[in-house]
């Protein structure tokens, strides 16, 4: 018997914009045309749709799965539900429009292959559409796609349609995004969602579901120089069992890049050199790893290695600094707060930092850089931060691995901030 | 930037091999950031799969936790058979805390003797946490399985009285998990969110996993009450003037006997469990849990209280 799912890979994906702009109802729309609602779950939304005295079964009540956000309609904290086609499984995130709850927009946009960005047909480009915009392309989300929503209000309009992706554009222009994609749709009727429909005949590119289908979700990071973020160290220390009595296994995951046994390798922070002995999963010997594998190393030399330390190629290093220069998207409801110590994690790493200055905050809005002494929620802004501990860093552009941090508040244990190195 | 020819070659990881990927990684966060980790295992497919990423993440070593299971009291006996072998044969200390205990001691109070026990479990939970200090707990719940599950964290933090509070999660940004907390604080940790009931059946079948054997199609006594199947067995006898009839029946989830119900079935092999699976009609829970039913938030509110 053949398997019922042929492997594409995953893609992974989210949908995001302005309040209101038919996000939720979007995704509830693929999984019920791509019959991935199974009969229980729409019953149980029909009866609460009825409940609540609407005609149509309401399809963001699939996402919505929290009660306050059910009670008001909105989304708070992001969905992730899950779907197959014939060739793909695909993983969408379900972020919420509001501008109070874009901390939990960026979390879903940071793991994303490709970014829905919905836009209200009869509203056009709002604010809020701007800043997931901006957000979605400052986390490097490789593809763009702007979904013009409910084209049912608009008359099915083209001239709507059009205007919308010249102002888009224009926008997208000054962030220096240089591909976006843009489909006219009605998430809550069906139109270009899964099937065609009959009212956008005007419209000749491929349906939503047909590029969910054939966005490549390639790796780009394989290219990128080998960076192996020490997690674990295994040391078994047995005794009895000659080969465990002196194991010692480097466990993690390739961040970028890949790695081949026989290869020569450089610790860091410590610089000693070896030579890659074993590469391991559970016991099996590969003969190599590359992005995304989360694999054992065994090093020809004895070095002493602790999580936190990074493997990387000879010849291939990271910048080591006690600096850091980055975009920082706050998070928290308390400022950023020059006098206070945070701590940063970056890869398996922490170490105690300060904000050192703030050079400009950024205008999602008009994309003017301000002047501030102070981050408040949501703000985007060009920082520097001062770092007890070196850490091993690329810039962000050129790897997600090593060029992300997080900034954590130790007094609440809170994550506060997200951090791209520039 | 150097990059041989033959590398660039490589394509992507099957999506198996990505989930498996995921959830190694968050395994080693857990271990790598908490000081005294548990993992869940109740001998189910979920926690199955947990046991073999543990293996892959940390042999030839030992697991650096233990393994935890909040009995009920009320599971089927070829689960409990199986849990103990498992844990033997893989060599890791097994801690089995019951709800029956925290009855005696007066913490679990039942309004009535045969209600379910299953959301009595966070109180056991809470106290097995607080006896042996754990400071994480990893679990095998998936984000498909429910929709206050859909939107929780992959390290979820839960505050001193085990509350989760789905209004205010951390952010949890690329794959910098962040799973610290304060003494008396415990986070969740979820390594197999991203995965369907789907991919489990079938990295069971690519793993050649083990399962206990009431998964597999098999006949047993059941009565139909209120549209569900309900097995009959000491625990649930059948009511006056309910019929009792043999069906080929198999579990797709093993949990408490009062509240999960098998599906009637003839999958005895993977092969056909995924093939069902892949074709179902019915959510996992739909299915077979007759406690979420009781209300819209049910799962919501269990998990604030504490609940996995
Ligand atoms: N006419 C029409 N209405 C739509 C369409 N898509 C969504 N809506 C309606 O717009 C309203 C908002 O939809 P949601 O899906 O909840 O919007 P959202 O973007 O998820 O909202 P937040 O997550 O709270 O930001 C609902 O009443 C939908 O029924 C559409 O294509 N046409
Ligand atoms: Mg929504």
């Amino acid at each position: 018997m053949t398997h019922p799912i042929e492997d594409h890979g995953l893609l992974r994906l989210l949908t995001c914009g302005s309040v209101d702009d038919g996000k939720s109802t979007l995704i509830g729309r693929l999984l019920f045309d791509s019959k991935s609602i199974l009969a229980d779950t729409l019953h149980a939304i029909t009866k609460t749709s009825q409940r609540r005295g609407m005609q149509d079964v309401d399809l963001s009540l699939l996402t919505d799965g929290l009660q306050a956000e059910r009670e008001q309609g909105i989304t708070i904290d992001v969905a992730y539900r899950y779907f197959t086609t014939g060739t793909r499984k695909f993983i969408i995130a379900d972020a919420p429009g509001h501008e109070q709850y874009t901390r939990n927009m960026v979390t879903a946009a940071s793991t994303a292959n490709l970014a829905i960005i919905l836009v209200d047909a009869r509203k056009g480009v709002l604010t809020q559409t701007r800043r997931h915009s901006y957000l979605a392309h400052l986390v490097g989300i490789p593809h763009l796609l702007v979904a013009v929503n409910k084209m049912d209000l608009v008359d099915f309009s083209q001239n709507r349609f059009e205007e919308i992706n010249r102002d888009y554009l224009a926008f997208a222009e000054q962030l220096g995004i240089r591909e976006v994609q843009f489909i006219p749709l009605s998430a809550l009727n069906g139109d270009m969602v899964v099937e065609r429909g009959d009212k956008l005949n005007w419209y000749q590119g491929q349906t939503l579901m047909e590029i969910l289908e054939t966005t490549p979700s390639a790796q780009r990071r394989h290219a990128a120089p080998f960076r192996f973020p020490v997690q674990y160290v295994c040391r078994p220390q047995d005794a009895s069992n000659p080969r465990l009595h002196d194991y010692r296994g480097f466990m993690g995951r390739v961040e970028s890049g890949s790695i081949a046994v026989g290869e020569r390798v450089t610790v860091l922070p410590s610089g000693l050199s070896s030579t890659v002995k074993a590469i391991e999963l559970g016991g099996e010997a590969l003969a190599d790893a590359a992005t995304e594998q989360s694999v054992t190393l065994l090093l020809a030399d004895e070095i002493d290695i602790s999580r936190g330390d990074m493997i990387v190629k000879t010849g291939e290093l990271p910048t080591q600094t006690k600096q850091l220069d980055a975009t920082v998207c706050w998070l928290a409801e308390s400022p950023l707060d020059q006098a206070r110590t945070y701590l940063i994690r970056h890869t398996t790493r922490d170490t105690k930092a300060k904000l050192a200055d703030i050079a400009y905050r950024v205008d999602v809005n008009s994309l003017e850089k301000q002047t501030v002494n102070q981050l408040a929620m949501n703000d985007i802004a060009k920082v520097t931060f001062k770092l007890a501990q070196p850490l091993l860093v690329d810039a962000y552009a050129q790897n997600r691995g090593t060029g992300a941090f997080i900034v954590i508040d130790a007094s609440t244990n809170n994550t506060v901030g997200a951090g791209m190195i520039s | 930037m150097f990059f041989s020819q033959q590398q660039t070659a490589y394509q992507h990881l099957s999506h198996l091999d990505w989930l498996e990927a995921e959830a190694i990684h968050i395994l080693r966060e857990v271990a790598g950031q908490c000081s005294n980790p548990a993992l869940l295992f109740s001998g189910g497919k979920d926690s199955i799969c947990l046991l073999r990423l543990a293996e892959k993440a940390f042999r030839p070593g030992r697991f650096p936790f233990p393994l935890l299971h909040i009995d009920t009291g009320h599971n089927y006996p070829e689960v409990i058979e199986f849990r103990d072998r498992k844990a033997a044969e893989i060599g890791e200390r097994l801690i089995v805390r019951s709800v029956e205990d925290s009855m005696q001691r007066g913490t679990v109070v039942l309004k009535h003797t045969d209600e379910p026990r299953n959301k009595h479990q966070s109180v056991t939970l809470l106290e097995a946490i607080e006896e042996h200090g754990f400071d994480a707990c990893i679990g095998g719940a998936r984000r498909d399985e429910e929709k206050a599950r859909a939107k929780e964290r992959i390290m979820s933090f839960r505050d001193e009285f085990g509350q989760w509070d789905p209004k205010n999660q951390r952010p949890e940004l690329w794959n910098l998990y962040n799973a610290r907390s304060h003494k008396g604080e415990n986070i969740r940790a979820f390594p197999i969110s991203n995965w369907t009931e789907l991919d489990v059946w079938q990295y069971i079948e690519r793993e050649g996993l083990e399962l206990p054997s009431i998964y597999f199609a098999h006949t047993r006594p059941i009565v139909y009450r209120q549209g569900a199947i309900v097995p009959v067995t000491d625990i649930t006898p059948a009511k006056a003037g309910e019929e009792i009839v043999d069906l080929q029946v198999r579990f797709r989830t093993v949990g408490d006997i009062t509240c999960t119900a098998p599906v009637i079935s003839d999958a005895d092999s993977l092969e056909k469990i995924i093939a069902e699976t892949a074709t179902t009609t019915i959510t996992e829970r739909g299915a077979t849990r007759l406690d979420d039913q009781a209300s819209e938030a049910a799962m919501e509110q269990r998990k604030k209280e504490g609940y996995f």
